[in-house]
């Protein structure tokens, strides 16, 4: 029986002071995923926070675990090749909504179509922050406050979660910056979930979007159970505002790699050597 | 000494079975010590369009693809015109075919010696399932004088998981072509040593691979490159590892750094187009200090180029694809069995270096199958340096090895997170200018500093005139060598295994006492020349032999342009 790990959340913090502005809602996220750890009792040593770049995937430098800082949309295919070389680590993936709904796009898709399990944090501000300002995939359509598009992106927002449902995300949650405890909650049950949990957090950029200060008057904290239909969540998922939070779909299905795959035989290799010789 | 070889063609319709009946024949071959290589080619379709076995049997293992074929099997005129650019032949070859009314141009030119076989009608009258293939082995067997009863057995063998019916049928055929006196006489060449291996370069790579410690693979399929990682699938189910199939070449990548991150040595196989894909990965490998190997098999190029023959093309991208200052490993095998050697070596190399090797096959050893003496091994397997049992972590820490301690997830007390921004030794990102220039001389100042020992290169003969190439244009160098000793001109072969970082002072030192030096590689560019004139400070004159693809480099006609090119 291993021993509880017993720390505050603020012992799973390196240290490393954060780039962000003041006001960011990373800040709430970094909080919620150390609170979440300490509630956990996550061992430092056996998780590892794999991101892309962008604001955001600044994150698992600020973590006192093991991290990965990839490169720009990249952080899924990363997180996925660790977790099944090694199933033994809790793994988490994080970045922005340019990180892995544009550049990354592909690989959001087929990560939630092959659930391995691992959690998935997606931390979404409607813009890119780190160039300064530009529309991303959430952007609305009518936002003009980006040089590089000054008449609005004109391309309609991307809908994550019904994204996610399409293409086979069997966990789907949202939470928002600016409720950091709900966000630790959900943080938990998506690192427990068997399989790919996709949290998709409304994560405030005042610095280019002061704007979206508004948005904790619409956020909408859900009552009800989590769906698990999938045709009900199309609908949820397609009609509401994108401001529903709480746990909004679950499924249980198999995870990646399927158990049992692998039979090791200790002469594998010289077995292998000698299927050659005539 | 010049070899002593018998080159067989057999052409037909995808689906006829040349490819098996050339199989066949090689093992067969094998099984009387024999020694010899199988090439395949292939139109661009996928199903039902032309395909040739290219065979040459031989009394070494000096592998280059035949200039002249002394016997060929065309099982039907339409197919063999599609290979008429490949297939030379001449007044000595002979052609065994079952139409002898019309014959094509290149066959009248030639004035070959023609034999009618009617395949389809013996093959039929033999047995109801008999197949035009295993008739035509059967005939070919008798003419090298291998025993029918083993061609028997291995057709048995390979068709084990089929109905009895189709095992009665290949038996009856083969038999039935064993019976057919053909007045075909060719020189067969002399066997050797039995306890060889057969095997292509692509099952090489993936064996040297698996042995060097690689437990992660992952796969985006492309050709000439999807065989190694099917059959690293099988492999690694054995052995206990993992092969995750990615969306793409982007997602391969990052999954193999994900996997080298957890301590797991790991391999990705492409080609061309996928390791442009790769290549801003490739440098996050590179700048975290994450070991990753690899395996880059090359076709004609540039673009979707011609993704079924073979190339030496990928050279500039491999060396200098990378964007920033981002020293790396490049190696390349030098033949078919020499793939399990050189692949082994990257997997030790990235792994004690802690970043990224490419390695360089290509499309002819890649896909060819040869009989080869038992492989070379490269001595020991892949491991992450031990880590230290206490004291602050610095991950990148400088040291005069350049190499840092590398720990995994789940070392207790060595948490760091890597990255490819720019990082002090502790990892944090970190823009100073001391930083990043420590940073920069330790990743370059580790592959400098590490002694890469003898295996670098091959050098054969001590003559003036030297001949320098890489990877699998070595054995037609080679064989060039033997065409120019024989009209008197001495060489030397230095053939690259490392190309980066190159050895220069050993290139040198090897070249010293040449005269003048022919860089020989195939593609169009000339790209090892200006590479290694890019390098080194060369006394002697240096001429450039360079020829693209898809057909590979003829001894004869290096032979020919190194006379040229050094000709006063």
């Amino acid at each position: 029986m291993m021993q509880a790990i017993k720390l505050k959340a603020k012992e799973y913090k390196s240290g490393v002071k954060p780039i962000w502005c003041p006001g960011c809602g990373h800040f709430s996220v970094l909080n919620a995923i150390t609170k979440a750890m300490a509630g956990l009792g996550i061992d430092k040593d056996n998780t590892v926070l794999v991101s892309g770049i962008g604001c955001s995937s600044r994150l698992p430098a600020y973590v006192d675990s093991y991290g990965f800082h990839g490169v720009h949309g990249r952080g899924l295919a990363i997180a996925q090749g660790l977790k099944v070389a090694r199933p033994d680590l809790t793994v988490m993936a994080l970045g922005g909504d340019g990180d892995g709904f544009s550049i990354g796009g592909n690989h959001f898709i087929h990560a939630c179509r092959r659930n391995v399990n691992m959690t998935y944090i997606a931390m979404d501000n409607e813009v890119y922050g780190m160039t300064k300002g530009q529309a991303s995939p959430t952007t609305p359509m009518d936002w003009d406050h980006s040089k590089l598009t000054p008449h609005g992106p004109g391309v309609r927002p991307f809908k994550p979660a019904a994204l996610a449902l399409a293409a086979g995300a069997p966990w789907i949650a949202r939470a928002y910056s600016g409720n950091p405890n709900q966000m630790a909650k959900l943080i938990a049950e998506a690192v427990a979930h068997p399989g790919f949990s996709f949290l998709h957090v409304m994560s405030q950029c005042i610095t280019f979007c002061p704007e979206q200060t508004d948005w904790k008057a619409i956020v909408d904290e859900r009552a009800e159970p989590a769906l698990s239909d999938a045709d009900e969540a199309a609908r949820l998922f397609l009609h509401e505002s994108g401001f529903q939070t709480g746990l909004l779909y679950c499924e249980q299905r198999p995870t990646w790699p399927p158990a049992g795959a692998a039979i090791v035989d200790q002469d594998a290799l010289a077995g292998l050597a000698a299927s050659f010789r005539v | 000494m010049i070899q002593q070889h018998l080159s067989i063609a057999i052409t037909g319709a995808g689906g006829a079975g040349v490819i098996s009946c050339g199989e066949l024949l090689l093992q067969a071959w094998a099984r009387e010590g024999g020694r010899g290589l199988l090439r395949k080619a292939y139109g661009p379709q996928i199903r039902g369009g032309e395909s040739a076995a290219l065979l040459k049997l031989t009394d070494d293992e000096c592998y280059t693809a035949a200039s002249r074929y002394d016997l060929v099997v065309a099982l039907d005129w339409d197919n063999f015109s599609r290979f008429e650019d490949e297939i030379q032949l001449g007044p000595n070859s002979w052609v065994i075919c079952d139409e002898t009314d019309v014959l094509p141009e290149s066959v009248q030119a030639a004035q070959s010696r023609v034999v009618c076989l009617p395949f389809a009608e013996l093959a039929s009258s033999c047995h109801p399932e008999g197949r035009i293939n295993m008739l035509a082995l059967g005939a070919l067997g008798r003419v090298l004088g291998l025993p029918t009863a083993s061609m028997v057995e291995l057709a048995a063998s390979k068709l084990s998981g089929k109905p009895q019916a189709y095992r009665d049928a290949a038996a009856a055929c083969i038999e039935h072509g064993a019976a057919q006196a053909l007045a075909c006489d060719v020189q067969v060449p002399p066997t050797g040593a039995n306890g060889a291996c057969y095997m292509s370069g692509n099952q090489a790579a993936g064996l040297g691979a698996l042995e060097a410690g690689v437990r992660f693979v992952a796969a985006y399929p492309i050709t000439p490159a999807s065989d190694v990682l099917e059959w690293m699938a099988g492999g690694l189910e054995q052995v206990g590892g993992q092969l995750l199939q990615a969306e793409d070449e982007l997602a391969a990548i990052n999954m193999t750094i994900g996997a080298a991150f957890g301590g797991v040595p790991a391999f990705t196989a492409t080609s061309g187009p996928g390791l442009a894909l790769m290549t801003e990965s490739i440098g996050l490998a590179v700048a975290s200090e994450t070991p990753v190997t690899i395996l880059n098999v090359m076709r004609g190029g540039p673009s979707t180029g011609i993704p079924t023959k073979s190339e030496q093309s990928d050279l500039n991208i491999a060396l200098n694809g990378l964007h920033g200052d981002a020293p790396h490993l490049v190696l390349a095998p030098l033949d078919i069995a020499d793939c399990v050697f050189t692949t082994g070596w990257a997997v030790q190399l990235a792994q004690q270096l802690q970043t990224a090797a490419i390695v360089l096959s290509d499309q002819f050893i890649g896909q060819s199958t040869a009989i080869v003496s038992e492989p070379r091994r490269c001595a020991g397997t892949a491991s992450a340096l031990a880590v230290p049992a206490e004291g602050d972590y610095l991950r990148y820490k400088l040291t005069s090895s350049g190499v840092s301690t590398l720990a995994s997830p789940g070392d207790a007390d060595h948490r760091f997170t890597a990255d490819g921004l720019e990082h002090n030794e502790k990892g944090t990102p970190s823009a100073r200018h001391s930083d990043h220039q420590q940073q920069l001389a330790k990743r370059q100042g580790k592959l400098d500093v590490f002694d890469f020992g003898d295996d670098w290169a091959e050098v054969s003969g001590d003559g003036p005139l030297g001949l320098v190439c890489f990877g699998s244009s070595s054995a037609a160098v080679k064989e060039a060598a033997g065409i120019l000793a024989q009209r008197g001109v001495d060489t030397r072969v230095i053939s690259l295994r490392l190309l980066a970082p190159l050895q220069t002072q050993a290139l040198g030192a090897a070249l010293e006492t040449c005269s003048e030096l022919v860089v020989v590689e195939q593609n169009h560019g000339a790209q090892l020349f200006h590479y290694l004139k890019g390098h080194v400070n060369f006394s002697q004159s240096v001429h450039s032999y360079a020829m693209a693809g898809p057909v590979p480099l003829g001894p004869e006609a290096i032979a020919m342009a190194v006379t040229e090119v050094t000709s006063p």
